[in-house]
């Protein structure tokens, strides 16, 4: 618990931290469920981008992302899924 | 130096177990009273964010609510449920308790006497039970018919009282009116106790009495009632005497409109308010919560403070950790670009209330929020509820997100 606790914080405060853009709506969020549990690190930005994109039109199957992607536009999920990309760690 | 350190920040990725680092840069000095999901939360952003921060808590450590059903459901531990202050990063964390606050004098008086200066000051307390409200139920009454809404010792009592109940007992369980913490959390509770009773006590009955005619996620838990416990639990929403007017612990009575009930274990969840320190500081209206600025979420009452969580009116938001995780995180954020003199940016929440209906049993209620006309509304087209009549196998999929959820987020809050 120790260990991912410290992971997962470690993440969260790296991205809000960055240099170059603050997070854009919406995307602080997603540290709520996605950390070292249900990461998002292994996808790069087109993939959430993908993701977010099927999920909004119904044509990946969701438990409770579709009712969340509904919630942001195109342009927003795409935001989001750069941020995400940009602050990942490099260990 | 100054102008790297948002870059400094993001590649130190060990910046959580390096205090001190950063606050020679920072002169503005934040105070975050309650640490809890919001508080503890906004504690450990905002000193990331590399400012002076000090979070008042009164407890050694924290007592998550969410969860604590699976307590009284017999498969989760109080241990599951603890998380202490013992890796805050940068922030400093001041075990006492705050007791009131000069907002004139922008200074936090703790319960030793010592007073703590802001600049900006973080009110996340949670709720406070109202023991005035429902007549007989005091806090001695809490003793008997123990609440369990705040988690820790009551939530102790209430499962040994199940543990001790005599096999076709009754429990009731009194739901209260909204707004109240965690709008799930008396139907999970339900569905948690009967996950126990089905095993070790069959013949024992559940009985929800309810102040309100709607409840949060309503077919989803009508389903699993009908579908994991049938004959178990009964509702009794307002309109059919749900409706609880007095309660006479030592009879272990609870009086209705209509009807007294005697029952066997008691869980009287009452009427709640903004923690006291939010009253004492004068950001609560007379509603009992605090309104707030959607975007920043500093209170439209006094300048300079903020409010998060249970405490806030946060419109569309329910009251839930996932909320206050999320507010915690744009407040941080707003807090950090208001003492730069720049435009707090526009914010988006999410919300994800996880529940479980037994240990591989789990749906959710989801929502996506943006300011509007002041307040907090939901974004159109978001939302709603995990479909009813789903496969099992989505049920099981949501209760290992459930825990997933849990770990992740605790892991933000606490360290």
């Amino acid at each position: 618990m120790r260990i991912i606790a410290s992971t997962v914080a470690t993440f969260a405060l790296a991205g809000v931290a960055a240099a170059q853009s603050l997070p854009p709506p919406g995307a602080t969020s997603c540290s709520g469920c996605h950390g070292t549990e249900l990461s998002l690190e292994p996808f790069s930005a087109e993939e959430i981008v993908a993701a977010l994109a099927a999920y909004r039109d119904g044509s990946r199957e969701a438990t409770v992302m579709d009712r969340i992607a509904r919630g942001f536009t195109e342009e927003e999920g795409r935001a989001i899924a750069e941020w995400i990309a940009e602050n990942r760690h490099e260990d | 130096m100054k102008t790297d350190r948002r870059g400094f920040l993001a590649g130190s990725l060990a910046l959580a177990l390096a205090p001190g680092y950063l606050r020679a840069e920072s002169t503005a000095r934040i105070v975050v009273v309650g640490g809890g999901y919001g508080g503890a939360t906004a504690a450990r952003w905002l000193g990331a964010l590399g400012h002076d921060v000090v979070l008042v808590e009164a407890n050694r450590s924290y007592t998550s609510c969410p969860f604590s059903n699976t307590v009284l459901g017999g498969f989760g531990t109080m241990e599951e449920l603890s998380f202490g202050y013992g890796d805050p990063g940068p922030v400093r964390v001041a075990l006492n308790r705050a007791e009131t606050v000069d907002t004139t004098g922008r200074e936090v008086v703790l319960a030793d006497g010592t007073a703590l200066p802001y600049d900006r000051l973080v009110l996340a307390p949670g709720v406070d039970l109202l023991f005035d409200a429902l007549e007989g139920y005091d806090e001695a009454a809490a003793g008997i018919m123990p609440h369990a809404w705040k988690a820790g010792p009551q939530t102790e009592l209430l499962r040994r009282q199940l543990e001790a109940m005599e096999d076709g007992g009754v429990v009731a369980i009194v739901a209260p009116a909204n707004p109240y913490r965690c709008p799930p959390g008396p139907y999970e509770r339900a569905c948690l106790i009967a996950h126990y009773l089905k095993e070790e006590k069959p013949r024992s009955k559940i009985l929800i009495l309810d102040a309100k005619d709607q409840f949060s996620k309503r077919p989803l838990f009508e389903e699993a009632w009908a579908e994991l416990y049938p004959g178990m639990i009964e509702w009794v929403p307002m309109s059919a005497g749900g409706n609880v007017i007095r309660v006479e612990p030592e009879a272990m009575t609870i009086e209705t409109d209509f009807e007294r009930h005697e029952v066997d274990v008691a869980n009287v969840i009452p009427p709640q308010s903004a923690g006291a320190i939010a009253r004492a500081a004068g950001v609560a209206d007379p509603t009992g919560w605090c309104p707030v600025d959607p975007g920043t979420f500093e209170s439209t009452l006094v300048p300079s403070v903020h409010v998060l969580g249970d405490a806030c009116f946060a419109g569309a938001m329910p009251k839930s950790a996932f909320s206050a995780n999320a507010q915690a995180k744009v407040a941080a954020l707003a807090i950090d670009a208001m003492l730069r003199d720049e435009a707090p940016p526009v914010p988006k929440l999410i919300n994800t209330c996880y529940s479980l209906a037994a240990p591989d049993y789990g749906f959710t209620v989801a929502g996506v929020y943006a300011p509007q006309d002041g307040l907090i509304a939901e974004v159109e087209g978001s939302g709603g509820i995990s479909p009813v009549g789903a496969p099992r196998e989505v049920r099981q999929l949501e209760a290992e997100y459930a825990r997933n959820w849990f770990n992740t987020i605790t892991g933000e809050a606490f360290g």
